[in-house]
């Protein structure tokens, strides 16, 4: 007569990581399908390889991967899970590019809550499930406690850019329109609102969001005069505009009055002292366009749910500095500049 | 937002911008030095030198204590923390400030020393309490808005009885620096600069009042207007001194009076009187020496003195050849006159204190207005002696 061994079911309610959850033996596997495999559920992960097999259209593929370190991991509109999908589809959609598959590490911390693991991964799963981009592959690491900051999740993904297509962050030109799909310093705002230290009162949810249906509706209608696209994470707006700016070696001028912000999020960042221009968004584009395309494509933009607040920000112009430029709603002119100095540490 | 968006609107600021153009005489220049670096850090960050017109000079002045901090203090407040008994508390810009041989404060935590960035002077008695087997020392800076809160936390620390707790004081004294660049004292080495009117402090005037400069204007026959650091308290501020030159008259404007009255806060200068007593002379960087231009610890503190506790020397330190912060600080130069300005001085790895601070200079002006270049602004008040 053969035994099966019994196993002690995972305690999801008041269960911890322990290191044996990450010793690959049977406690591994219970948590991989007892917390992943049952929030990601599809069938590449049911056939319980170590990598994931698929068939690919003819095309250019991208490839990505991103580490996601964010604290609080649980903040309005979203945890670490749910940011790290997006986060990651929207690095594959600002090449252009349609999102297929993603791969999700996981680093946690011994003593990390397994309801809280379960939370972060059932977050994750609707956030890929919406998007129609599922979690093919992964991988499970526990680190001693004091090792880590409870959860740490590196995902990576591939996508196919359509034939033509070529988006690259030295294309842009003097002339051409810069655009933002939407108000900026949302989620940097809404995750320090959460902050032990600086606890305040917020109603501004996280834009956190998969931006891939959007890139899809753009493509649609400016194509290749599509110079660009970036996503305004870490550093904020004022560190993407420098980026475009240093590799395409132009200048750009932005206008303050015409950039989206909210006014409880100018409220927050004036409160911390902040510049809403170095605060982090993880659902928002900026794109540059060859500039007699731009009224079409801000009209796509808008009629999307995730552009309908987009707006003609400035535009690229010769300058070998390659200054970023804003008019002030004063009248008079400054730099845009990347944050020197401190830096409020991981917010995505 | 209530009391930030009155002070940031954009039309008004162009209404007064064409009220000062109307107003300016075009025979003749207006060159206005701004003390603080609030107000540096508001007309780079808003770009407000554009709505000036082409005859009206902002000259940057030496209003922040991170940049007239001499770099001995640093020297000597390192070589403190390097002893392996102390703890030495301080505000985040004075961490990154270079001194002597390379070092800074942030290079000597790397290195080993208990070096702890604080946020208030409340912060470092916690840590003295929780502490106690440390010696916690506060690196104390500022003008006289900084003062009473370290007057405070000393108080606190008597009444906590926190024999571990100490104070290393550099509060320094705006009128003496306000009077020492009127007289133009060293105009034979750093050159001769016109000053025809003066932003003043608004958060220092809090505490010791618009009195406190009367004498000033007087004496030196030079307008002072105190200025709030909102854009509009700045372009309006510039209007009155404008109108002051205009009228030929020199005196004590406030600006600011949502928060300035003419004699100050009297329960902080008390508090500050209780504490402290005039320096016969202190060290100011770009400055030099002045009498009776800082604040010491009352000999009935001594025991919560870090200078005499520690027996603390502060070594006759040099500053980098190179660098012009000294001419910036007292308005005779500007950041772009600097060799080093934009080639090895960045914010990124700042060789002068001007570059450290957001209200330095030299930061200021890198951060927000580099593009301006250099010989944009009007050279005719500028001659080297
Ligand atoms: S640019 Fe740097 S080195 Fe030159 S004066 Fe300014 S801080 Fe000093």
């Amino acid at each position: 007569m053969t035994m099966k061994a019994k196993r002690s079911r995972l305690d999801l309610r008041n269960g911890r990581i322990d290191l044996s959850h990450g010793a690959g033996g049977c406690a591994t596997d219970q948590l991989v399908k007892g917390i992943f495999h049952k929030a990601f559920d599809n069938d590449w992960l049911r056939a319980a390889n170590d990598q994931s097999a698929f068939a690919v259209s003819a095309g250019r593929m991208v490839m990505t991967t991103d580490s996601y370190v964010v604290s609080p991991l649980f903040f309005p509109g979203g945890n670490i899970g749910s940011l790290a999908v997006h986060g990651t589809i929207n690095d594959i959609a600002m090449g252009g590019a349609c999102p297929l598959y993603l791969s999700a590490g996981f680093i946690i911390e011994e003593g990390f809550p397994l309801a809280e693991l379960n939370r972060i991964a059932d977050a994750m799963g609707a956030a890929s499930r919406e998007a129609g981009v599922p979690i093919i592959t992964g991988d499970t690491k526990v680190v001693e406690r004091g090792k880590a900051d409870g959860v740490f999740i590196s995902t990576s993904g591939i996508g196919i850019i359509q034939a033509g297509l070529d988006l690259r962050s030295d294309a842009a030109r003097p002339g051409d329109a810069v655009i933002i799909s939407g108000s900026i310093g949302d989620h940097g705002v809404a995750v320090m609102s959460k902050r032990e230290n600086l606890d305040f009162d917020t109603d501004i949810i996280s834009d956190c969001a998969a931006l891939h249906g959007l890139v899809a509706a753009m493509v649609e209608v400016a194509g290749s005069s599509i110079r660009l696209m970036r996503d305004p994470t870490r550093g904020g707006l004022a560190a993407v505009l420098n980026e475009i700016a240093n590799a395409s070696n132009v200048g750009l001028r932005i206008d303050e009055e015409a950039i989206p912000i909210k006014p409880e999020v100018a409220a927050a960042c004036e409160l911390l002292g902040l510049d809403p221009l170095n605060v982090a968004n993880e659902g928002k584009l900026v794109v540059l366009v060859a500039p007699e395309f731009a009224d079409a494509l801000l009209a796509v933009m808008r009629a999307h749910p995730l552009g309908a607040q987009a707006a003609l920000i400035g535009h690229a112009e010769a300058d070998d500095h390659c200054f970023v430029q804003m008019e002030t709603s004063f009248g008079g002119s400054r730099i845009v500049d990347w944050l020197w100095g401190e830096q409020l540490p991981r917010i995505c | 937002m209530k009391y930030i968006d009155e002070y940031r609107d954009a039309k008004l600021a162009k209404d007064i911008a064409r009220q000062i153009a109307a107003a300016v005489d075009p025979a003749r220049s207006y060159h206005f030095m701004e003390f603080c670096g609030g107000h540096t850090y508001a007309i780079a960050r808003y770009g407000l030198e554009d709505l000036l017109p082409a005859n009206v000079q902002m000259i940057h002045g030496p209003g922040c204590p991170v940049c007239v901090l001499p770099i001995g203090r640093i020297d000597a407040a390192i070589a403190l923390a390097m002893r392996p008994e102390i703890t030495l508390c301080t505000y985040g810009d004075l961490m990154r400030v270079p001194c002597s041989n390379g070092s800074s404060l942030l290079k000597a935590r790397s290195a080993g020393a208990d070096i702890r960035m604080v946020y208030s002077t409340l912060d470092s008695l916690s840590i003295a309490e929780a502490e106690p087997n440390r010696q916690v020392v506060f690196f104390a800076i500022g003008f006289e808005t900084t003062t009473p809160p370290t007057a405070l936390a000393l108080r606190f620390a008597i009444a906590k009885d926190l024999p571990n707790f100490s104070i290393f004081s550099n509060h320094v004294l705006t009128p003496a620096a306000i009077q020492s660049i009127l007289e133009n004292s060293d105009a034979r080495t750093l050159g001769n600069i016109k000053i025809d009117g003066l932003l003043g402090p608004a958060h220092v005037s809090t505490v010791i009042g618009t009195q406190a400069f009367e004498v000033l204007a007087e004496e030196f026959d030079t307008p002072i207007v105190v200025a709030g650091f909102e854009p509009l308290d700045v372009i309006y501020s510039i209007l009155m001194l404008v109108r002051q030159v205009n009228d030929g008259i020199h005196k004590v404007e406030n600006q600011y009076i949502r928060a300035v009255t003419n004699l100050g806060s009297e329960k902080a200068k008390r508090e500050v009187a209780n504490v402290f007593e005039l320096r016969d002379s202190f060290e100011w960087r770009g400055l030099g020496a002045m009498p009776h231009s800082a604040l010491g610890l009352r000999p009935k503190y001594a025991k919560y003195d870090a200078e005499k506790r520690f027996d603390m020397v502060t070594p006759a330190a040099q500053d980098n050849p190179a660098c012009e912060c000294g001419a910036i600080l007292r308005g005779v130069k500007k950041p772009s006159d600097c060799k080093l300005f934009d080639k090895v001085c960045t914010p990124d790895s700042p060789m002068g204190s001007c570059m450290v601070s957001s209200e330095g200079a030299c930061a200021a002006h890198w951060i927000y207005g580099r593009f301006r270049g250099p010989g944009k602004a009007d050279e005719s008040s500028r001659t080297t002696a």
